[in-house]
């Protein structure tokens, strides 16, 4: 607690004072919990029939399974497609040509300034209306498409600032020694961002895996929808099976998280990179220069 | 279909007055949950720098579940678990009730977020601060309340303008708790005129009018009360 902004070291009234409290909090908390426990066993949701599938194999192969690979094949694909949307659109923004420098910045705003659902439904229904019906976009790509234009657009951000953080000696030093343009970003700066961007890349794969949750709309089957519409249609037992999924996202990207946070912590550690880490974008406008500044990384899986 | 309904901007005129209601909606679910999750927030960001182990870590266990679970989930969970099966309902009125469990769902989201963000603007105040402070001789409350809190609420102010525009965005998640707003309005006419890209691009700029001069807006007060260090 010496470290501490708020507190001093408690002396022995303060700690007897801390000790009520706990005691006194401890006490609420457990009586909050009791409340929902008993509104639940009330409404019958903690009966043992509701939650008696999950013991259950062929509820885990049938459904919980194949749901989990559907959605970690369309985190995966449009994971690969944001990065490459990312670099391509990244680099665009810091080229020397005003025309592509102005165009990335446009379509990567653009993207990051709309809600991601009313881009999937374009996705969706856009190019069957455009083919006159001939085409149609199966749910899959339209959660794909959907994710890798806004994921990949705050990817470009996040890319920008991390060549933008490699310090300018290095480029002058490149330059310096005869290298070519594509030479200064291929062999220096991109070596050196991609350590510095590493944690709010995998902190923005946190972001595209929570939104693949969004093919629930529009019915893609993923994890959601076959735990949660196909099977608890089932069993009725929605709370219950909400509960399970609930944990089985939070695992997943505690786990991410928990990549990123020692990304991090190796990164401020290493000397292969000159850049600083790079916080995640802020959303447009609210400031904080290139890089979101204090606080951005907290709410970074917002959205 | 010919290239001149491709290019039809008339269904935008037809139901405009559709469209309004859809980002009225969106704006009251945008205006209630963020007044809600700021208070929440502001409450479980006072639990996690507590003294009191016990609040610290239910403060912590909130925003890590809530956190890392999708938005789409919690909707759900709020719409068709807790009001359509579990029979626990605001008003008997659907569209009132739905509108509050989609404020109950997103404001519970987005606390978490306010939480962390308060938290770490509590954080960026440097040690020296408070203990300049206490050297000074004010007590706990007047290190607080002239020293910590006011440098601690200027930093976050750019975080919390961003979480108010994702806010804005999420709103669009709605669409699962039977509440209709300018996402469902959209679909809605997309099932009804096709996917058009002028409606696409109508219901664009709608949320664009929403979010970008909020985010300027937020942007302008942070560099305003930006803390010289």
């Amino acid at each position: 607690m010496s470290t501490n902004v708020l507190f001093d070291l408690p002396g022995p009234r303060t700690r007897l004072r801390n000790n009520v409290l706990t005691l006194l909090s401890a006490a609420v908390l457990l009586l909050i919990a009791y409340l929902v426990i008993a509104k639940l066993g009330e409404k019958g949701q903690l009966d043992a029939a509701k939650w008696e599938p999950f013991l259950r194999g062929d509820t885990w192969t049938g459904f919980i399974i194949p749901g989990l690979i559907s959605t970690l094949q369309a985190a995966a694909v449009a994971a690969v497609l944001a990065m490459a949307f990312g670099v391509l659109f990244g680099l665009g923004r810091l080229s020397d040509h005003r025309v592509i420098r102005v165009f990335c910045g446009g379509v990567v705003e653009f993207f990051r300034a709309i809600p991601l659902l009313i881009l999937i439904f374009f996705v969706q229904a856009g190019p069957a209306t455009l083919s006159g019906y001939t085409v149609s976009v199966p749910a899959f790509w339209a959660v794909v498409v959907g994710l890798t234009l806004y994921n990949g657009s705050v990817l470009a951000e996040i890319v920008r600032a991390g060549i933008l953080a490699v310090p300018r000696g290095q480029s002058e030093a490149a330059y310096a020694i005869g290298l070519r343009k594509s030479e200064v970003m291929r062999l220096v700066l991109v070596p050196q961002a991609t350590t510095a961007m590493m944690p709010a890349i995998v902190s923005q794969m946190v972001v595209l895996l929570k939104d693949t949750a969004l093919g629930w709309i529009i019915a893609y089957e993923d994890l959601l929808n076959n735990g949660l519409k196909q099977f608890a249609v089932n069993y009725g037992n929605l709370i219950p099976s909400a509960i399970v999924l609930a944990l089985i996202y939070v695992a997943i990207n505690l786990a991410l998280g928990w990549l990123a946070h020692r990304l991090e912590r190796r990164n401020r550690r290493s000397r292969k990179s000159a850049a600083g880490p790079v916080t995640p974008p802020s959303a447009i406008g609210t400031g904080g220069g290139r890089s979101g500044g204090p606080g951005r990384e907290a709410v970074a899986t917002m959205e | 279909m010919d290239t001149s309904t491709l290019f039809d901007f008339s269904p935008l005129v037809q139901d405009f007055d559709k469209i309004i209601a859809g980002f009225w909606a969106t704006i009251r679910l945008t205006v209630m949950s963020a007044v809600l999750a700021l208070v929440l927030g502001t409450v479980l960001a006072a639990m996690r720098v507590a003294p009191t182990p016990v609040l610290r870590w239910a403060g912590a266990a909130y925003v890590n579940v809530v956190r890392n679970t999708p938005l789409t989930l919690v909707l759900i969970l709020c719409a068709l678990g807790l009001s359509d099966a579990m029979q626990l309902t605001f008003s008997d009125e659907p569209s009132t009730n739905y509108y509050w469990w989609a404020v109950t769902g997103l404001s519970a989201y987005t606390a978490a977020f306010v939480c962390e963000a308060l938290r770490s603007g509590i954080n960026t105040v440097s040690v020296g601060q408070a203990e300049a402070a206490r050297a000074i001789g004010l007590t706990f409350t007047q290190s607080l309340r002239l020293v910590v809190l006011p440098q601690a609420f200027r930093t976050v102010i750019s975080p919390l303008g961003s979480i108010l525009i994702a806010l804005t965005k999420n709103t669009t998640i709605v669409i699962v708790g039977s509440y209709i707003e300018a996402a469902a309005q959209m679909k809605q006419m997309f099932d009804d005129y096709g996917g058009t890209i002028p409606i696409f691009l109508g219901f664009a700029f709608g949320y664009m009018v929403l979010t970008l001069p909020t985010g300027f807006f937020f942007g302008w007060l942070a560099k305003r009360m930006a803390v010289a260090r």
